[in-house]
């Protein structure tokens, strides 16, 4: 029923919405932990840049992203020099994307639920002979709980989504940087309207499936 | 060695401390003073909770922090059992699971207490399956109490327990305050700043004003000493130790014995030879020159001033020695001119009201 290339497009997305996904928690974690208990200046400097995918056009990020990953940039030189080659029209360029453009969303609930447990807790266990990591899975975790659920969300959601810093990294190539997103623009270039409903109908739904679940299961969530 | 010591610097822009405390390493030391004196932050220093300067802190001769030495254990390597205001309790677990918590993490040769003995000390059994958000202010910091004692700690640390619960609470939680004062053989810090509460619990009082130190020493001494706050106003009154020497059944009384005097109280079902904490206010205290005959005052007492001071407009505190104990009497201006009242003078102590705290 559905078409080969369809398929792909979806696969690839899945694919890369997770992988993103879990790499935004683990990076996420770390600087929403950093900025919820930190009296740096540089609080505000960083919290800027993390928010800054909110309001950038996806192409002006994705135009820096090709410049800074392609071969003259200073990321590309990197990448090169240590034999991985260059990251743009790659998956992994577009999973390097997808993270950045997608930080946001997973920082901010994260940065909230750490807030929202505050100092006590976590002095209360350093009475009780728990050591910082011991603290951070026994008490943070399960406190932050609603936080998590909502950063992988909104991440994976988020970059579900995602079409111009795609478009700008990552190309059009079916099978490896072609998601939904693209995919439904190529329908609409052609004029294959039905097959563009079929994309696009799929995910209104999903993102709406996901965010009632999100929404219903844990009301909490709400907040961030 | 048998002593806690703390000595520790704070400097924040608007609030500085400064303190070297020796305390004993037994019974009960209240650090009393009003808020913003820097009791809390005293006790977040002993836990090393608070980051300070010129830090030296030792418990019964173990040394926890010593900045010269450049050394310094995490608070979670500090056998501390410390007792937050708002109770501090994880709302994520029951209260079983709180009270596990800590004593899991100690290793089990260094376990003095077993999670039984702490549930029956604070009286939570009926609570162990409850989570925290379901307690009231009272349970609260029963189940927290329970859990700082339920990691063996070597030095019980307590910030203000009991405020903000009103007087009913109060009283619930008072009587295992008192359990633990008689029944721990470690020290217990207690921060507060309710008079009424030191005056029960305390053996060891700690005066705090604007990060320093005023005063540090046995409460009964420092709650009848004229340079120091407590014993003013209307509150001020002195504590005795007094031992049970025995009932008259007919009357209801009870009889008591300290510094070779004797004093009737309302009847107390305790056996003879116990010691009560007894606390007679200043104000429950008047003077006569000879000893008074058909009155209705039962405890009438020989003393002898021992020092006045002003207290108030046309008020006067007196220092009255009894033996070797020492009571307060709030009395008019007028009535020391009267009675021409100087230190030395013999007088006769007339006692209207005596509480027994415990």
């Amino acid at each position: 029923m559905i078409a080969s290339d369809e398929r792909s497009a979806i696969l690839l997305t899945l694919q890369l919405s997770a992988v993103t996904t879990v790499i935004l928690l683990v990076i996420g974690t770390i600087i929403a932990w950093w900025l919820a208990r930190t009296r740096s200046r540089w609080k505000g400097p960083v919290g800027a840049v993390v928010a800054l995918p909110l309001v950038l056009p996806p192409t002006v990020l994705g135009f820096y992203l090709l410049i800074t990953l392609g071969p003259n940039g200073p990321v590309g030189q990197f990448t090169q020099a240590i034999g991985l080659g260059l990251l743009p029209f790659t998956f992994a360029g577009l999973v390097v994307g997808s993270v950045i453009y997608s930080l946001p969303f997973v920082v901010q609930p994260l940065q909230n639920a750490f807030e929202a447990i505050g100092e006590r807790p976590l002095e209360a266990a350093a009475t009780l002979r728990s050591s910082p990591l011991d603290r951070f899975f026994t008490v943070v975790l399960p406190m932050a709980k609603s936080g998590y659920l909502s950063a992988a969300v909104l991440g994976f959601a988020h970059t579900m989504g995602e079409f111009g810093v795609v478009l700008m990294l990552g190309g059009n190539i079916p099978g490896k940087t072609r998601v939904i997103s693209v995919q439904i623009y190529n329908h609409v270039e052609a004029l294959e309207y039905a097959q563009a409903h079929r994309l696009a109908g799929g995910m209104l739904l999903f993102s709406f499936l996901v965010l009632l679940a999100m929404y219903t299961l844990n009301p909490t969530g709400r907040r961030s | 060695m048998n002593q806690v010591h703390a000595r520790f610097q704070v400097d924040y822009p608007d609030f500085s401390l400064s303190v070297d405390l020796h305390l004993p390493g037994r019974g009960v030391t209240a650090l009393f003073g009003p808020s913003g004196s820097g009791k809390t932050t005293c006790l977040r220093a002993l836990a090393g909770l608070e980051s300070t300067r010129d830090t030296a802190v030792s418990v019964n001769g173990v040394v926890w922090q010593d900045d010269a030495r450049g050394l310094s254990l995490p608070t979670h390597q500090r056998p501390v059992g410390y007792v937050f205001q708002d109770g501090g309790l994880f709302e994520h677990m029951s209260v079983q699971r709180n009270l596990e918590y800590g004593m899991r993490r100690v290793p089990a040769p260094e376990r003095r207490v077993s999670l039984g003995q702490v549930v029956d000390l604070l009286g939570i059994a009926p609570l162990l399956g409850r989570k925290p958000g379901t307690l009231s202010g009272g349970e609260r910091q029963r189940v927290s109490i329970a859990r700082a004692l339920a990691v063996s700690p070597a030095i019980l640390l307590m910030d203000e327990p009991l405020a903000g619960l009103d007087a009913k609470r109060k009283n619930e939680i008072l009587p295992y305050l008192e359990r633990l004062h008689d029944d721990l053989e470690i020290p217990v810090i207690y921060v507060s700043h309710a008079l009424d509460e030191v005056a029960r619990l305390a053996d060891h009082l700690v005066l705090l004003e604007e990060g320093r130190v005023v005063a540090s020493g046995n409460a009964l001494d420092l709650l009848t000493r004229l340079d120091l706050p407590l014993s003013h106003g209307d509150f001020a009154g002195a504590l005795v130790l007094a031992t049970v020497s025995g009932h008259d059944a007919e009357y209801h009384l009870t009889r008591v014995d300290f510094s070779g005097e004797g004093l009737w109280l309302a009847c107390h079902p305790v056996a003879t030879g116990q010691q009560l904490r007894i606390r007679i206010q200043a104000r429950d205290v008047s003077i006569t020159l000879e000893k008074q005959t058909g009155t209705s005052i039962l405890n009438i007492l020989p003393a002898t001033v021992a020092a006045l001071s002003e207290d108030g407009p046309g008020q006067v505190m007196v220092v009255l020695q009894v033996g070797d104990t020492r009571l307060l009497a709030r009395l008019t201006q007028k009535s020391v001119t009267a009675l021409n009242l100087t230190v030395g003078t013999p007088v006769y102590a007339q006692i209207k009201g005596v509480a027994v705290l415990r």
